[in-house]
């Protein structure tokens, strides 16, 4: 463990994410297999969300135009047991620093109107759910921070890729060509978002090949992002937690330059996902880190 | 040897017959020169299964060349069985019975191409034949690949390629036939006008199937049928004179392949595949392609029942299948258990009142709910009580087994938990209204609606975990789905819960009321409503994929089998639509509303109408 953290150190002074007031979740224990060893002991019924983050400046980048939100809990009453999530990447563009407002004023808002829909009908005094549904709720959080991202960073924008966890229910939202991925524990990858890039879609339709679309020019073109044009077209949908297994959402800092393969090899030598979201960060440095580097990795323990 | 022209002929088997003691006869389905093709039912399998058994006849009499023609059609039998493709069927048996050869081979439904062009009023649309030709190219291709000896199947031509159900196309009658004739008779193998001048030298090349697929084609598009006509005479009946609606560049391939001179045709099938597949891209038809295409107006006209049985009152409940009998609750009070196979009656059980749901079956009993208040169960060998369960109210619900228990809800606003093994109740869950909807029994929790709209999910103990309450009704039975539950409601909703806590995860609007049970398979959840559709829906982003709209309202429920979608309407109708692009692919008038669901086994579906009859349908 020293020695991980001595290399890790190395590693950001090098990215210069010190300076920029960047951090990156520490290492700490390898939580995921204490829950692991209690939840066998215990024999009983147990559900909880175990999340980490990182988010790292890469080798290229001066500024850091990456946002993200990682937050869990669980609550267990006699009569339920249930785990609550939001996990959120937002990756900003546009000139001066509209990136990064953009990106930054996505999480805020998705979270905080994520929490404050979901807060009465969990801890009001006669908890029960609420008449929205989870996606209705997912709906008016894209809608509103559309909004606020044009009000805050006119031109900019970014993308959204937000995850909310409720009981067994997963629902996402998309915009952009950030990700979330499905990694079950036998080394099965899934993207469960599409990207919204003119070089993807392109591909989709079978006017560039696989080889054209990684050296286009204009690789990095959305075309639905938030904060661009009258309305924030997301795809919304549900989902289940992969379980057992992970659930992953990255910036293309990630994807972009470590293949699907190599990063469920990575999330899957470990059950801790402290430990994964550092290797994936040292992996994309690696290979270059062109990016901005920002992980979240969810999974379920039970 | 003389024959007699009286010999010559045969006697076909008869409905009923049974060959090898497995393989009951149904009917005929095809003829040809050597003999009769048959569905008939493999009885080595409790559940129904069909295939089609080709009977060839030899008129050899002289033992030692008929001993060398059971070889060769062995060695044929024998290839056929390593083929390994979507539009061939395969074969699962083969046999000889005194001069008479069978074939086992899986049964497919539809009809050919031939038959398809003697019905049509019209010009098949040219994506449509674009569509077939494609995969007529695929399967020569594969047959001629066919290692160590390419495979040429020598007799392309619409008789010989069958239309399936899906819209597929498949090859059938694999030349075996022509072995034996070509053992008694030395005539050329293939067929007038759609053979090429080589295979009359004897050639058989891949040029030669090459050929009989342009006149196929050329028949298809033109409907001029080229046995009527001069030979290789299709340089005078220019598809563009004859069906101008047919594009030059699909013209030029068919005409390519009906070259004269073999050197100047395709010099592969996977050569004119690739040629039609531009076709498809030029003419913009390339992304029908892959889905099925427009069906002809002809399909779906001649669908007939295989058999129906008259029960003396309305039937509003659902079928069940189990072990070859299929159970149906009637409102002339009786249970009837009928032979799934040929819908014979096998028995009768009285109750004191109408029969509305669907029975379940445990064990050899058949459990049901009748409006006599009570809860049956019977044998389903004999059809005798074992034991029954009074409820307060009428029981409309229908039975769900579980963890030793049968669930099922009342009129009387419980949901009652009894023991299998005794009929004792164990608890009941207070619904506070009727409970109609069928309960639906996951690993730890019962889910069910109430009439007064309550959604309410309890534990084995009976203990409630969560309500939900929508805004009207909820007779529609719930479903569960990757850790969903979802269900219909009188308030024009369809709902998506999760199963664990009862949180709203999407609510879809219908134009109606519902009161139809969604049924799911592969993240599309079909149903209906009162507003006369049938919906198709994503349950992962709640869109709507396809709707449906038959001619009244939809109160019976859609059952996924394989690719299709069942589903009666309150129009008499019986509706089999394509599951992933919602078309008709036919439907059957009954005689009055049907308000039950189908069950599907194998190859049957069953269904009962309110017009008193039972009827059974090939899937």
């Amino acid at each position: 463990m020293k020695k991980f953290l001595k290399r890790f150190r190395r590693k950001k002074s090098k990215s210069k994410a010190d300076k920029q007031g960047t951090a990156a979740t520490a290492p700490l224990l390898d939580e995921a297999q204490v829950w692991d060893f209690v939840g066998s002991q215990r024999g009983a019924k147990f559900n909880h969300l175990v999340a980490a983050s990182a988010l790292d400046l890469g080798q290229r980048r001066e500024n850091n135009e990456d946002a993200l939100l990682c937050l869990s809990g669980v609550l267990d009453t006699t009569s339920n047991s249930q785990p609550l999530g939001i996990y959120i990447v937002a990756d900003g563009m546009g000139g001066h620093r509209n990136g990064e407002i953009a990106s930054e004023t996505a999480v805020r808002t998705v979270g905080n109107h994520l929490i404050s829909k979901l807060y009465k009908p969990l801890f009001g005094p006669e908890p029960r759910p609420t008449n929205e549904s989870l996606r209705e709720i997912m709906e008016s959080a894209v809608d509103q921070a559309h909004k606020a991202v044009r009000k805050a960073a006119p031109g900019g924008g970014c993308t959204l890729t937000a995850a909310l966890v409720v009981g067994t229910q997963l629902v996402i939202a998309h915009l952009g060509d950030s990700r979330a991925y499905a990694i079950t524990r036998d080394g099965r990858i899934e993207a469960l978002t599409k990207d919204h890039s003119l070089v993807k879609r392109l591909q989709e339709m079978g006017q560039l090949t696989g080889e054209e679309a990684a050296t286009h020019p204009q690789k990095s073109v959305l075309y639905r992002a938030l904060g661009q044009g009258d309305t924030a077209q997301a795809d919304i949908f549900n989902s289940s937690l992969p379980n057992p297994g992970f659930l992953l959402i990255c910036s293309d800092g990630l994807w972009g330059v470590v293949n699907e393969d190599d990063i469920q090899r990575i999330v899957n030598a470990t059950s801790s996902p402290f430990l994964a979201c550092h290797h994936l960060v040292e992996a994309a440095n690696a290979a270059g880190g062109p990016d901005n580097i920002s992980v979240v990795l969810v999974r379920l323990v039970n | 040897m003389d024959f007699k022209e009286g010999d010559l002929k045969y006697s076909q088997l008869k409905q009923g017959d049974l060959l090898l003691d497995r393989y009951e006869i149904q009917e005929i389905v095809g003829m040809g020169g050597m003999g009769a093709v048959y569905r008939a039912r493999d009885k080595n399998f409790k559940a129904i299964r069909l295939v089609a058994i080709k009977e060839m006849i030899s008129q050899v009499t002289d033992p030692i060349v008929r001993k060398n023609i059971f070889q060769i059609f062995e060695r044929e039998a024998n290839i056929l069985a390593t083929l390994r493709h979507p539009a061939i069927p395969r074969i699962y048996d083969y046999f000889a019975i005194g001069e008479r050869a069978y074939l086992v081979l899986e049964f497919i439904h539809g009809k050919n191409l031939e038959q398809l062009l003697s019905e049509t009023q019209s010009f098949f649309p040219e994506e449509q034949v674009l569509s077939w030709a494609v995969e007529l190219c695929d399967v020569l291709d594969y047959l001629h690949a066919h290692k160590p000896e390419p495979i040429i199947f020598r007799d392309v031509k619409p008789s010989n390629i069958m239309n399936t159900l899906q819209n597929h196309v498949a090859l059938v009658d694999f030349g075996i036939a022509k072995v034996f004739e070509s053992g008694q008779r030395n005539t050329m193998v293939g067929t007038q006008g759609y053979s090429p001048p080589d295979q009359y030298r004897g050639e058989a090349t891949p040029k030669v199937d090459i050929y009989a697929l342009g006149a196929t084609l050329h028949h298809l598009l033109t409907l001029r049928d080229p046995q009527l006509e001069a030979p290789f005479s299709f340089g005078e009946r220019l598809i563009s004179e004859i069906n101008p609606n047919v594009s030059k560049e699909f013209s030029a391939v068919v005409e390519r392949a009906l070259e004269y001179k073999p050197e100047d045709r395709y010099e592969s099938a996977s050569e004119m595949k690739e040629a039609l597949i531009n076709v498809a891209r030029k003419t913009g038809t390339l992304l029908h392609l892959s889905i099925p295409s427009a069906q002809p107006t002809t399909r779906g006209v001649g669908v007939k029942p295989l058999w129906s049985f008259e029960c003396e009152d309305e039937l509003r409940g659902s079928p069940n299948y189990h072990e070859g009998t299929l159970f149906i609750g009637c409102y002339d009070n009786n249970l009837y258990a009928l032979d799934a196979s040929n819908g014979q009656f096998r028995w009768k059980y009285p109750t004191d009142g109408g029969i509305p749901g669907k029975p379940a079956i445990l064990e050899g009993n058949v459990y049901f709910g009748s409006e006599d208040k009570r809860l049956h169960v019977v044998s389903a060998i004999s059809g005798k009580v074992i034991w029954t369960y009074y409820t307060e109210g009428p029981v409309r619900s229908s039975p769900r087994i579980a963890e030793g228990h049968v669930f099922i809800g009342s009129d009387d606003g419980y949901l009652h938990a009894v023991s299998t093994n005794n009929g004792r109740l164990s608890w009941k869950a207070e619904a506070g209204s009727p409970v109609r909807s069928t309960p639906f029994v996951s690993d730890e929790y019962v889910y069910f609606g109430s009439e007064a709209g309550d959604f309410t999910c309890v534990d084995f103990r009976g203990d409630p975990r969560w309500r939900y309450k929508a805004k009207r009704a909820i007779t529609s039975s719930p479903i569960l789905a990757d850790g969903a539950v979802y269900f219909g409601s009188m308030d024009s909703t369809l709902y998506a819960l999760d199963a664990n806590s009862g949180w709203v995860v999407w609510r879809f609007r219908l134009g109606k009321g519902s009161i139809s049970t969604p049924a799911i398979q592969n993240n599309f959840l079909y149903t209906g409503a009162a507003d006369h559709i049938i919906y198709c829906i994503d349950t992962r982003s709640a869109k709507e994929m396809w709707r449906y709209t038959t001619d009244h309202q939809v109160t019976g429920s859609p059952i996924v089998h394989r690719d299709a979608i069942y589903c009666g309407s309150v129009d008499g109708g019986f509706y089999c639509l394509g599951a992933a692009s919602g078309r008709l692919r036919w439907r059957f008038q009954t005689g009055k509303p049907i308000t039950g669901t189908p069950v599907a086994h194998e190859d049957m579906i069953f269904i009962g109408s309110t017009d008193k009859r039972v009827y059974a349908f090939l899937a």
